[in-house]
């Protein structure tokens, strides 16, 4: 049953991480995802220190905030103060890692977190806290991720067409009346809300491969967006899957496995793509499709 | 107090260690990290700083020694390969940069920690030094160690020296360097080497996810500064080095405390209070100025409106009430009584009981601003062909920007004009 | 030369659009009739394109109003289509060319509501207005710059709106799709749209347009072709900017002088 438990959790993990990852990247943004990963972890410490627990509403609550509070002052130093965007995105998520460590060590004695902790997660140890469910003993971790999950699916499913013509193309979404601000806004809280589901089991960085790994191999082979969004979470599944029980086989960190597996279907992905792109740049083709224009 | 000035003395021969060697491990990552925010880099050093933890566990593996000249080579090939990945993939698909470098930073950051705890459960218990790569620990530096980085950074610097000229060419203008005949690509390559070098020297003083703020941060903080490039690099040192000592300070006051954390937070604080105060390109001195020109308005406006009235009667300098000034220009009170005030300090008003008069320097210089208003309208109405209702508001505000040069330049080409639009005189 | 009409489609009033301070739309002022095709010409960097984005409430103005059908923005979206620079996207989003036509048919569906068949109908009738129905399932970035160009046409066909913004249509394009475009941009505003094209090339703009705003950070000349496309004005606009306004500009950019607050 652990077993079964913690490649689940992976696999939750992985599917809302690939859903949003798809936007993140389709979005340029993979970069600000990573720093959203980190920054947060100031509100992991803090409101861990103050509900006791790692599972709670206040803590996504909190990390929702954290998230688009990043996300403000990453614009802030860029827009505002003209810093370079790149610069602006390094300066922030650094600043607020580098916090929430300092909050570790200083709360030390009374929360049970750790540096390792935050750098990998312990998905091992997911299936020894659990919670009592509609009659099931159920790990408070995967309640928590099944909840962002279908959060996050809701979300992107019933405003697909925002947040495709948002991401697509942003002033046109504009001249229609969409608020590209908002929906913005709403990405980076999800994935806070992500980040802060999957701490425990990947860890605030580990979260980043699982975020931008997967969708970015989709998005190298798919050339629709259903596609790409199917694709990423298929290759999600599969590297929770494998990672696991390589991991098992070697005596390895599970998630990190995990995200090497991710790592290894992106090499496959891009090797493909790399393929398919000496093919078809073969010119005869493209000329006697222009003709009939 | 006294534990501040035993430590700042460097009695302690510990202390001596961990402040020396928390300045040297990011010395050289200060120096070349400038350049790196100045190319616009700023994030491949993160991506570079997370490749080094399998190089370091590779090299662990397969030499079973901890030395750094094992382990930093180590670190340098994986360093060095993830930023020739980063490139190869923006190259060679349809993922931009940032994705690339997300994507390399993650994966090899996984890998790494396979191999990290791969080394822990094979159980050598030799491992325990190399977490101090993952987490920084400036703290347990050994003096051997010292010496090797010294000669590192050194190194580093040197060279970053040597090519001065050569490396702010590059950042600032690439396509130039070359056609003046400048080895672009080998300057580049040297320049990355070092970065490389400087970031597999400093991660053992903040560890691998904070190492892209020992570049970039206090590059971030001197560019508030100056617009000098040799300065913004003695100033990038600079903070780093006060960085590092307050770091290495709270951590032997409260040796639970981590000492890389804490110089990321010194040396955010510092950017942060750079571009809040800084002179000149600061955000609070840009709002003064914001202020300091919306009181200027509000003067002239006053000046103005006086002027004005005297138009009416051909009284000048006749006392107006103050009902007859906001009855020509409707200000807000609390806004016109200190700046009346301040007009009188200054010498254009005098402040009688029945209210307020202009001085002569007030006449004239309500005579002017009048002037450059009508002037201004009459250039908008020949030469952007406005209407002449249209032309009014934009005068509002040109008329306190314009300078004397600028008056005469209009006046020049308006051919010295004697009415305005509304066929008001310009006043001389 | 600035020719104003009673009644217009489009108003803009006094309206200054500054960057960092520094105005690159200043004290813009005019009216443009129902029907027209309209050039803005202009050298790179006269505002053309800040101009079309304002009136889409795309940038914020200094000062002034915008005023379409005489209403607010707002309260006409649905009668207005905007179309950016082709350049603006990044072409490797994965979408097939009838994907992004489809997207012209969102703001009629509203939040919450998916497409329907009539919807994808419009949306491919709009492609075979433009000559691209064979494409319709062809990924975007195989496409040509100028079937790009007509890609996007279609999907400001399929807003089925009255009055058009298009920024740059035919930069990059090909002869024949050039033409393709210029003869159902004819087509439309023979049928009463109205249709704003902001054009670089000055060789085709008195054969393309039948009224020309020429603009270089000021507006210079608003009105029909045969009375605005002279020498003379073309010289006004392409004559550099005007020495005192661009001086004050870079004043008012320096001091970071608050304009209108």
């Amino acid at each position: 049953m652990n077993d079964f438990y913690i490649i689940l959790t992976g696999i939750l993990v992985a599917v809302s991480c690939s859903i949003l990852g798809t936007f993140l990247v389709l979005r340029k943004m993979a970069m600000v995802g990573d720093a959203i990963s980190h920054a947060v972890l100031p509100g992991i410490v803090l409101s861990f220190f103050i509900t006791g627990s790692r599972e709670s509403i206040w803590m996504l609550i909190g990390a929702g905030l954290m998230g688009v509070f990043t996300t403000l002052i990453i614009e802030w130093l860029h827009k505002k103060t003209k810093l370079q965007e790149d610069a602006s995105i390094g300066v922030t998520f650094t600043f607020l890692f580098a916090l929430g460590v300092l909050l570790i060590s200083y709360f030390a004695e009374n929360i049970d977190l750790d540096q390792e902790c935050v750098l990998y997660g312990e998905i091992a140890y997911v299936p020894l806290n659990t919670i009592m469910l509609f009659g099931l003993e159920l790990p408070k971790a995967i309640v928590m991720l099944a909840v962002v999950l279908i959060l996050i699916t809701a979300v992107i499913f019933f405003f697909y067409k925002e947040w495709v013509i948002t991401t697509f193309d942003a002033p046109y979404a504009a001249s229609i009346g969409m608020s590209t601000v908002l929906w913005n806004y709403i990405l980076m809280s999800m994935v806070s809300f992500t980040t802060v589901a999957s701490f425990e089991s990947v860890g605030a960085i580990l979260v980043v491969a699982f975020l931008v790994v997967p969708a970015s191999a989709a998005y190298l082979i798919t050339d629709s967006l259903p596609k790409t969004l199917f694709f990423a979470v298929l290759f999600g599944i599969i590297s929770s899957v494998a990672g696991y029980y390589s991991a098992s086989i070697l005596d390895v960190s599970i998630s990190g496995a995990m995200a090497t597996a991710a790592g290894i279907i992106f090499i496959i992905c891009f090797i493909l793509q790399w393929i398919q792109k000496q093919i078809h740049t073969s010119p005869s083709i493209l000329q006697a499709e222009e003709q009939d224009v | 107090m006294k534990e501040l000035i035993r430590f700042l003395l460097l009695e302690d021969p510990n202390v001596r260690t961990v402040v020396f060697g928390t300045i040297l491990l990011n010395l050289s990552a200060s120096v070349v990290g400038s350049f790196a925010f100045l190319q616009k880099k700023s994030l491949s050093g993160d991506a570079v700083a997370h490749s080094i933890l399998p190089g370091i566990c590779m090299a662990f593996i397969f030499f079973q020694t901890k030395s750094l000249w094992v382990l930093l080579p180590g670190a340098f090939v994986t360093g060095w390969l993830s930023l020739y990945l980063v490139d190869l993939i923006s190259r060679h698909s349809k993922l931009k940069q940032d994705t690339a470098i997300a994507v390399v930073l993650s994966v090899f950051f996984a890998v790494g920690i396979i191999l990290l705890t791969y080394i822990q459960h094979s159980g050598s218990g030799a491992q325990s030094g190399l977490d101090s790569f993952l987490f920084g620990k400036a703290a347990a530096l050994l003096e051997k160690d010292l010496i090797t980085y010294a000669i590192i950074s050194l190194l580093v610097i040197g060279v970053t020296v040597f090519f001065f000229k050569e490396f702010m060419l590059i950042s600032f203008d690439a396509t130039y360097a070359g056609s003046i005949g400048l080895p672009v690509r080998g300057l580049q390559l040297v320049l990355t080497t070092l970065t490389v070098i400087a970031i597999v020297t400093g991660i053992q003083s903040v560890g691998v996810v904070l190492m892209s703020a020992m570049l970039i941060t206090p590059a971030v903080a001197a560019r508030y500064w100056t617009d000098d490039l040799k300065q913004l690099l003695i100033l990038a040192v600079f903070f780093n080095t006060i960085a590092a000592i307050m770091g290495a300070y709270i951590s032997y006051r409260y040796p639970s405390m981590p000492t890389g954390p804490w110089i990321v937070v010194v040396i955010s604080l510092f950017a942060f209070a750079s571009i809040l105060f800084a002179p000149k390109k600061g955000l609070v001195y840009s709002m003064y100025r914001v202020f300091k020109h919306k009181s200027l308005i509000l003067k002239e406006n006053i000046l103005k409106a006086l002027y004005q009235l005297g138009e009416q009667d051909n009284g000048f300098r006749d006392t107006r009430a103050l009902n007859k000034l906001l009855a020509k220009r409707n200000l807000p009170l609390w806004q016109v009584y200190p700046a009346l005030y301040r007009l009188m300090f200054e010498g254009y008003l005098q402040h009688t009981s029945k209210g307020w008069a202009l001085t002569s320097e007030g006449m004239e210089r309500g005579k002017r601003i009048v002037r450059l208003h009508r002037l201004w309208e009459m250039y908008l109405s020949k030469n952007l062909l406005l209407a002449s209702d249209h032309v009014h508001d934009d005068a509002e505000t040109i008329e306190h920007i314009l300078t004397p040069e600028l008056e005469s330049r209009l006046e020049k080409s308006l051919n010295f004009p004697e009415v305005d639009p509304h066929s008001s005189k310009i006043p001389r | 030369m600035i020719e104003h009409v009673a009644d217009p489609i489009l108003e803009i009033h006094d309206l200054t659009v500054s960057y960092s301070k520094r105005p690159v739309l200043w004290n813009i002022d005019l009216t443009l009739p129902q029907g027209v095709l309209a050039g803005i010409i202009g050298p790179n960097g006269a505002g053309k394109s800040t101009l079309i984005k304002t009136a889409m409430g795309l940038i914020p103005k200094a000062s002034g109003y915008v005023k379409l059908f005489n209403k607010d923005l707002e309260e006409v979206r649905k009668k207005v289509s905007y179309v950016p620079q082709r350049e603006s996207v990044d072409w490797d989003f994965p979408a097939s060319a009838l994907d992004v036509v489809l997207m012209g048919r969102y703001g009629h569906v509203g939040i919450f509501k998916s497409l329907r068949q009539a919807d994808k109908e419009v949306a491919l009738d709009c492609l075979r207005k433009v000559g691209m129905e064979a494409f319709a399932d062809r990924q975007i970035s195989q496409l040509s710059g100028g079937q790009q160009q007509r890609v996007f046409l279609a999907r400001a066909l399929a807003q089925d709106a009255d009055l058009y913004f298009m920024d740059e249509p035919f930069a990059g394009v090909d002869a024949s799709t050039e033409k393709t475009i210029i003869a159902l941009l004819k087509e439309m505003t023979a049928k009463g749209k109205t249709i704003i094209v902001v054009h670089h090339d000055l060789n085709s703009a008195d054969e393309y347009f039948d009224w020309i705003l020429l603009l270089n950070t000021r507006l210079v000349a608003s009105g029909p072709t045969e009375k605005v496309f002279t020498k003379e004005l073309l010289q006004k606009t392409y004559g550099g900017k005007l020495n005192i306004l661009s001086s004050v500009g870079d004043l008012l950019h320096n001091e970071q002088f608050p304009n209108r607050e």
